[in-house]
């Protein structure tokens, strides 16, 4: 049995896959990335092949992915996560043909055929505005921890329309809604539709052809779902996995990798 | 010991591996810079302006786009290029401490960088990172083709430097030609202007000297069009982007003179031999890309890197034609030197023209070059050069053609994001990659 592995450096959390080449995962783990990039794939890595049942010499290749592939310093080669998460969702949900994949510091939208491959992305630019850490500047504001956020605005009946999806302004916005007595309830679900709004507008660059499936941390936030689904008007493709979907792609992409080396031994 | 030729390619008469043509290029540039650096002793020692006697009798500030450099060296006048002053700085890392003293004066951050850098790189004394100096102008020439920014960067200019200016008030090419009034509107103009120039010179106007001049530009477009031409070879010998720039100094500043006619022959000379023995301008050619807009010079080796590690070699570039779009056939008419220099401002450059027919003028690229795809390069310092380019990657992505639109800025490095610039092109090329090269469909 070959043996191939995925690990995602994301700006906020590190994720690890461990597949076999029939494409079942087998292992996976996630851990805070922190400031040592290096360190975070080398302890993200082991803990997943763990997992697995195997050893690390057990596998045959690491691919890494995320913002810090290049760090994955024991990885034999490196792919966007571009390529990944276009890889994983569709291992997640055969027939996506576009992936929203909105992480710590950015969101992207990609445009997939039907074999996973990636045809067309936008994504934002420098600025942070509207992606996870928008709504971590916004928990905080709101006095809340980030898990808590998404079940409250679904609570809102009246959301506030928001002035700016500035990650730096959002704090001042929210204080001021609070000032005049808005419900929490209310601007925070008022906070997932300006992301909503925001993120669709990017991938209405790239066509937003269904099925649609979201990926990366935010999306396990069921108000930033909900916020997405009425504003698409359709069901967009949730998993639990989702948010592995990056490690899981490069994973795949690994025992493809291994096999190929395999064949050509 | 003995240097042999192998140990010491210097002293076998080697050349650096760019080429001759970059050899050439350097000379050409450090003597425009020499002959400037001449012409601000004189004036510190005289302090006075115009200069007579021999040599050039002054220097002239004009913009890029569309130049007329001919009317200038007929009354043996130095061509001033403040984009050329502002990108050196850039490209040496060190616009961003100019960029922060005109912010200081009040410049905004929203203004043109390159007006920014070069306002403040006056203002400081003009020295040039080579350490020579830039002269104070004898006249200020705006010649305002495609850029309505360089109408106030001029007037700054010609308030700080006290040297009078000129505005040559060229129309934007709405149709696909421009009227014979509006030749003619720009060829009264250039009558006005050579009257300016005879009292700044000191020299009187000789048209014959001016054709001298346009047939030896002439002669240096059709190379430059002839080593464009050469690109079309698979691989390309010739890299269209970053070389092209390269290459433009001496368009800009020597095309009319012999020496810039030596070195449009030598280029190509260089470009006609890598044919023959099938050498690349990119280590091994995998994708051959068109390039839309300036690049980011603070970071153009690295954004040249990304280009490298996918073997992706530009093919055309719509900036190498800010100067003249001479690939298409246009060439300065020694015959009617007038009217032929008014055409080159209103018709014959990229930045005139509208924006049909940039499109047109890509889309010839990718085919008549066959490139695989096209990659623009917004830039906000200029808006007249960047407005549209979303529609553009509309444009191109529905006829086809896969379209990389990234973002960052000629002068300011602060909107340059090293990491996210890769991500982009990284990504790019792995769909690009796919799409080319895989046989299997699923490519895993």
């Amino acid at each position: 049995m070959i043996y191939g592995a995925g690990v995602d450096v994301g700006s906020t959390q590190t994720k690890a896959v461990v597949m076999d080449e029939n494409r079942k995962v087998l292992g996976q783990a996630i851990i805070p990335t922190g400031a040592n990039v290096i360190k975070a794939a080398e302890k993200a890595f082991p803990i997943a092949v763990k997992a697995a049942g195997l050893h690390t010499q057990d596998i045959a290749y690491v691919v890494g992915t995320g913002y810090g592939r290049y760090k994955v310093t024991f990885g034999q080669s490196q792919i966007t996560e571009i390529s990944c998460h276009a890889r994983g969702a569709h291992f997640l949900f055969p027939s996506t043909r576009t992936v929203l994949d909105m992480g710590g510091q950015d969101t992207k939208a990609i445009r997939i055929g039907p074999t996973g491959d990636v045809i067309d992305f936008s994504m934002n630019d420098k600025c942070a505005a509207g992606t996870g850490r928008f709504l971590a500047a916004a928990a905080e504001a709101a006095g809340l921890e980030l898990d808590e956020i998404g079940p409250i605005s679904l609570k809102g009946t009246r959301p506030v329309k928001l002035t700016t999806v500035c990650t730096v302004f959002v704090e001042s916005d929210i204080l001021s809604y609070l000032v005049l007595g808005k419900k929490i309830e209310d601007i925070l679900s008022g906070v997932h539709k300006a992301i909503a709004m925001r993120t669709l507008s990017l991938a209405a660059r790239v066509g937003l052809d269904p099925e649609v499936t979201f990926t990366g941390g935010v999306s396990r936030n069921v108000g930033m779902v909900q916020a997405l689904e009425e504003r698409l008007g359709l069901k967009i493709n949730i998993s639990p996995d989702a948010h592995f979907a990056g490690a899981i792609g490069a994973a795949i992409f690994a025992v493809a990798k291994a096999a190929a080396i395999g064949a050509e031994k | 010991m003995t240097d042999t030729p192998k140990e010491n390619p210097k002293a076998a008469g080697h050349v650096h591996y760019q080429g001759r043509m970059h050899a050439l290029q350097k000379e050409i540039i450090t003597r425009w810079y020499k002959e400037l650096h001449g012409v601000w002793q004189r004036q510190q020692a005289s302090n006075a302006v115009p200069l007579p006697g021999s040599g050039a009798t002054g220097a002239v500030p004009l913009m890029i786009s569309g130049n007329c450099v001919e009317l200038l060296q007929a009354f043996d006048l130095l061509p001033v290029y403040p984009e050329i002053n502002a990108l050196q700085l850039a490209i040496r890392k060190k616009a961003l401490e100019y960029l922060l003293k005109a912010e200081d004066m009040g410049y905004s951050t929203d203004n043109c960088g390159y007006v920014k850098a070069d306002m403040a790189f006056y203002l400081e004394g003009a020295e040039t990172a080579q350490g020579t100096r830039i002269p104070k102008p004898s006249l200020i020439l705006n010649n305002f083709v495609g850029c309505n920014t360089y109408i106030k960067w001029f007037e700054h200019l010609a308030h700080f430097t006290k040297a009078p200016l000129f505005t040559l008030d060229i129309p934007f090419l709405q149709g696909e030609e421009p009227d014979a009034g509006q030749i003619k509107y720009v060829a009264d103009q250039l009558k006005d202007l050579i009257r300016l120039l005879e009292k700044v010179s000191g020299r009187s106007f000789d048209i014959d000297r001016l054709r001298e001049i346009l047939k030896l530009s002439a002669r240096s477009e059709e190379l430059w069009s002839a080593i464009k031409m050469t690109a079309k070879n698979n691989p390309s010998p010739y890299e269209a982007f970053f070389d092209a720039t390269t290459m433009m100094g001496p368009l800009y500043v020597s095309r009319g003179t012999p020496e810039g006619v030596r070195f449009f022959e030598e280029a190509l000379r260089e470009m006609e031999e890598k044919v023959r023995l099938g050498v690349g301008a990119v280590a091994k050619e995998r994708f051959r890309v068109v390039v839309e807009a300036p690049p980011p010079y603070p970071y153009f080796k690295a954004f040249r890197d990304l280009f490298n590690t996918w073997g992706a070699c530009s093919v055309a570039s719509t900036y190498s034609c800010v100067g003249g779009t001479f690939e298409f056939g246009f060439r300065h008419d020694p015959r009617d030197p007038l009217n032929s220099i008014a055409r080159h401002m209103l018709v014959h450059n990229v930045c005139n023209r509208n924006y049909i027919q940039r499109y047109d003028q890509i889309l010839r690229y990718i085919k008549e070059w066959n490139a695989d795809a096209l990659i623009i390069h917004s830039v906000k310092s200029c808006r007249l050069f960047s407005a549209g380019h979303g529609d553009m990657r509309e444009f191109f992505t529905s006829k086809g053609i896969p379209t990389l639109y990234v973002e960052s800025d000629l002068e300011d490095p602060r909107y340059y994001s090293p990491a996210q610039m890769r991500n982009r092109f990284d990504a790019f090329f792995e769909a690009l990659e796919h799409k080319k090269y895989s046989t299997k469909g699923a490519g895993v």
